[in-house]
């Protein structure tokens, strides 16, 4: 079979799984769903698999194929056709999403057990993947735009999977309605760009763009690129489009963790990383996503910091962690920033699985502050955190090391202003090794909580009243509520394995491209990035083993830091709080974006909608249009209505005044 | 004779008929006089038909007495309805139609 023939099944497995559980769950015994649903994205593995080894068969510079199943709409300017690319970096990345997320759905078969909407989960849960993959796999800007929408639609579902949260539903709605922004902005920058290149397919505009489409237009080429990047941002959750992000957080566990890790977010780098040639040709645009995906590092990174909800510090480290895979990217370190990504969804997922068992001890509960000492009770989702966080902090060996060095390698090589995000690139490493290890010593060290306690003694902690842990509110266990048992990883077999095997990748993934030693990651690559302006330069070695030596450094710091606020000097924290008083502030209302955005753009919308509703609906749409029609309508009739007089020797009386007028016509007429 | 006597004689029963529907305020005089208008149409019919001599006037004439007396059979029925409820024998009164 070839490589394409794979990457339709890659597609229809998930497809597929998705129409069984979400048309047939009554037909399927109970638990059914989650074993369908992990067996068809394994499927998709598979076939992901096959199609990596069918591609490896052909001559590198002949690894971009192309299937069209049907045309959609051919016309003279318009090329829409239901076509996928299937290229290195598609292969890539159907990789990485079919594969992390078959752990995911694994460790949901039994995380989710005691909830009422299990199917429903699990119908959910293999279209968010069919939709990412369909928008990974898309080979024009039409299927791209529809898978984009798609992961916007699933991920609106899952958030707010439990839909009798109010919080949930909000969530949702913030996620769905930020994300149709980044739609607007994906759709508008493709008619920017089918403009002037004459067709949708990706290959056939990369090699418009070369010979000089955008020669005399190049503000288009640039508007249009930018346009694509305000997808990305919403998608990939950028500032100042990355409000929804956290409050996704009220979504499952395992959602957290498919839409941080294998799905969705990194939707935003991969659009970049397959819009290189045109980014490359409008550097400008490239230079903002740099700048943004910098700031965001940063100020997600600083946010982490003080955050209290364990999901939504690693929600933030997402932010921050995404942060750094744009900056890559847009700074044309492709190999980098998507070897991050790789590296990135292990530990990730790993992270918000070990939280999700760490929540699942704590039946339900999220705050870290009323987590301790869990360190004793549950050792193998310590370990797994301990790996988790040693990755995502960038220690040595672990996997995050090895892609976060060669990103900030990449953008030190740059030169110029680049070195500016260079550096806070390490401020930024600083940060995340902080708050990482923030979350873990406060969670596991220290005297257990009455919960870590319980589990000592073998028993999980379960609650009496089960409560929203964002607003303490009651919720019954019903459908559309969280279910009423609690999972941890120590005792499901599921969990444990899924968490395992990520562990075991979050701590080896690094290895297959470690500076001097081997370059797997860019040389599989090479052939979908041979044509960037770029293909070939490599940041000097001076650089790179500078930076290997500063990362390690940086790192250790970093935790050592967080030991000594947390572990070594318990209660210190507050004192810091204390001294940094105007930036805890600043950090700890999360920069106040969601302020910003009411005041820039809700609340000027609402306030146009009333005046529109006062002034436009009111007075025109009410007054001119509704009153004036039924006002016209009534005087007609009311003429009309006056010649019924009812009088019948009238009505004769016409019918003979008419006759004769009629007769009298034609007489004169004639004569 | 001359056709025009006919013609005026039919023209007279048909105006006498005429006047007499507009304003009779009894249907049942509206009938009879309806009735005056269809026999001077009947008239006019008979003396073009002999003007011209051949039949077509007269078999007109007939299918005109046919139609009359369905329609005085109507007539009668509704006139004989509205005695039996009571209402006014008076086509002004009976005015429900009125916009």
């Amino acid at each position: 079979m070839s490589p394409t023939t794979y990457g339709w099944l890659v597609l229809a497995f998930p497809l597929a799984g998705a129409i069984v559980n979400g048309l047939f769950y009554k037909r399927l015994g109970r638990g059914a769903a989650g074993w369908i649903a992990t067996t068809a994205i394994g499927a998709a593995f598979i076939s992901a698999l096959g199609a990596l080894v069918r591609l490896q068969h052909h001559a590198p510079d002949h690894r971009q194929l192309v299937s069209s199943l049907w045309d959609y709409a051919v016309t003279g300017d318009v090329d829409a056709k239901l076509s996928i690319l299937v290229d290195p970096l598609s292969v890539y990345m159907i990789l990485v999403v079919t594969g992390v997320s078959t752990l995911i759905h694994l460790y949901s078969v039994t995380y989710l057990k005691g909830d009422r909407g299990y199917a429903r989960y699990f119908a959910y849960l293999n279209f968010f993947v069919f939709s990412m993959l369909v928008l990974v796999l898309a080979g024009n800007f039409l299927l791209l735009i529809v898978g984009w929408a798609f992961v916007g639609a699933a991920s609106y579902l899952l958030i707010s999977f439990w839909y009798r949260r109010e919080t949930a539903t909000k969530a949702g709605i913030k996620a769905f309605v930020i994300n149709v922004v980044g739609d607007v902005g994906l759709v508008l920058g493709t008619f920017f760009i089918l403009r002037h290149s004459g067709t949708l397919d990706f290959l056939a505009t990369f090699k418009a763009v070369d010979g000089g489409a955008f020669a005399t237009h190049h503000g288009a080429l640039v508007a249009g690129c930018l346009l694509l990047l305000v997808g990305a941002f919403a998608k990939s959750a950028q500032i100042p489009l990355h409000t929804w992000l956290p409050d996704a957080m009220e979504g499952p566990t395992p959602v957290s963790a498919l839409i941080h890790a294998a799905t969705m977010v990194t939707a935003g780098v991969y659009l970049i990383a397959r819009m290189h040639p045109l980014f490359e040709h409008a550097s400008a645009a490239a230079d903002v996503g740099a700048v943004v995906g910098c700031a965001t590092l940063l100020v997600a990174g600083t946010i982490g910091l003080v955050m209290t909800d364990i999901k939504r510090v690693i929600a933030y480290s997402t932010m921050s962690q995404i942060g750094y895979m744009i900056m890559a990217v847009s700074a044309g370190g492709y190999a980098a920033g998507l070897f991050h990504l790789m590296t990135h969804a292990f530990f990730k997922a790993l992270l918000f699985m070990a939280a999700g068992s760490l929540i699942g001890a704590m039946a339900g509960a999220q705050s870290l502050e009323r987590m301790s000492g869990f360190r004793r009770s549950m050792p193998f989702t310590f370990g797994c955190f301990v790996v988790g966080g040693l990755a995502l902090s960038g220690v040595p060996p672990f996997s995050g090391f090895f892609s976060k060095d060669e990103i900030l390698a990449w953008v030190g090589g740059r030169g110029g202003w680049f070195v500016a995000l260079y550096v806070v690139g390490y401020v930024g490493a600083f940060l995340t090794a902080v708050y990482t290890w923030r979350m873990i010593f406060r969670a596991f060290f220290g005297d257990p909580c009455p919960e870590a306690r319980e589990l000592e003694r073998g028993h999980l902690a379960h609650a009496e009243v089960h409560t929203n842990p964002a607003t303490g509110e009651e919720e019954d266990t019903d459908v559309g509520f969280p279910g009423p048992e609690h999972f941890i990883a120590e005792r499901a077999a599921p969990m444990k394995i899924a968490m395992s095997v990520l562990a075991v990748l979050a701590t080896v993934g690094g290895l297959i491209q470690v500076p001097h030693v081997d370059h797997v990651v860019t040389t599989f690559l090479e052939p979908t990035f041979a044509d960037s302006k770029y293909a070939g330069v490599e940041p000097s070695n001076s650089l790179v083993n500078f930076g290997l030596v500063l990362g390690t450094v940086v790192a250790l710091a970093g935790i050592a830091l967080a030991y000594r606020i947390w572990v070594s000097r318990p209660g210190s924290a507050a004192a810091w709080q204390e001294r940094f008083a105007p930036a805890y502030r600043l950090f700890a209302s999360k920069w106040w974006f969601d302020e910003l955005i009411d005041v820039a753009v809700v609340r000027p919308f609402a306030a146009f909608g009333t005046f529109a509703q006062r002034t436009f609906e009111r007075v025109f749409v009410e007054g001119v249009l509704v009153d004036g029609t039924t006002s016209v309508v009534r005087a007609g009739s009311a003429a009309v209505r006056a010649l019924q007089t009812g009088f019948l020797r009238y009505y004769a009386a016409l019918l003979l005044l008419g006759g004769a007028a009629v007769i009298l016509y034609f007489l004169i007429a004639s004569s | 004779m001359a056709l025009s006597w006919y013609l005026v004689v039919s023209a007279l029963i048909f105006s006498i008929g005429a006047g007499g529907v507009l304003v009779r305020r009894n249907p049942l005089v509206i009938l009879l006089c309806l009735e005056l208008m269809l026999n001077a149409a009947n008239l006019a019919l008979i003396a073009f038909a002999r003007m011209h001599g051949n039949a077509d006037g007269q078999i007109f004439a007939l299918i005109v007495l046919v139609v009359a007396a369905c329609e005085v059979t109507v007539g009668l029925g509704l006139i004989v309805a509205i005695f039996r409820r009571r209402l006014p024998i008076d086509v002004d009164e009976l005015r429900e139609l009125q916009g």
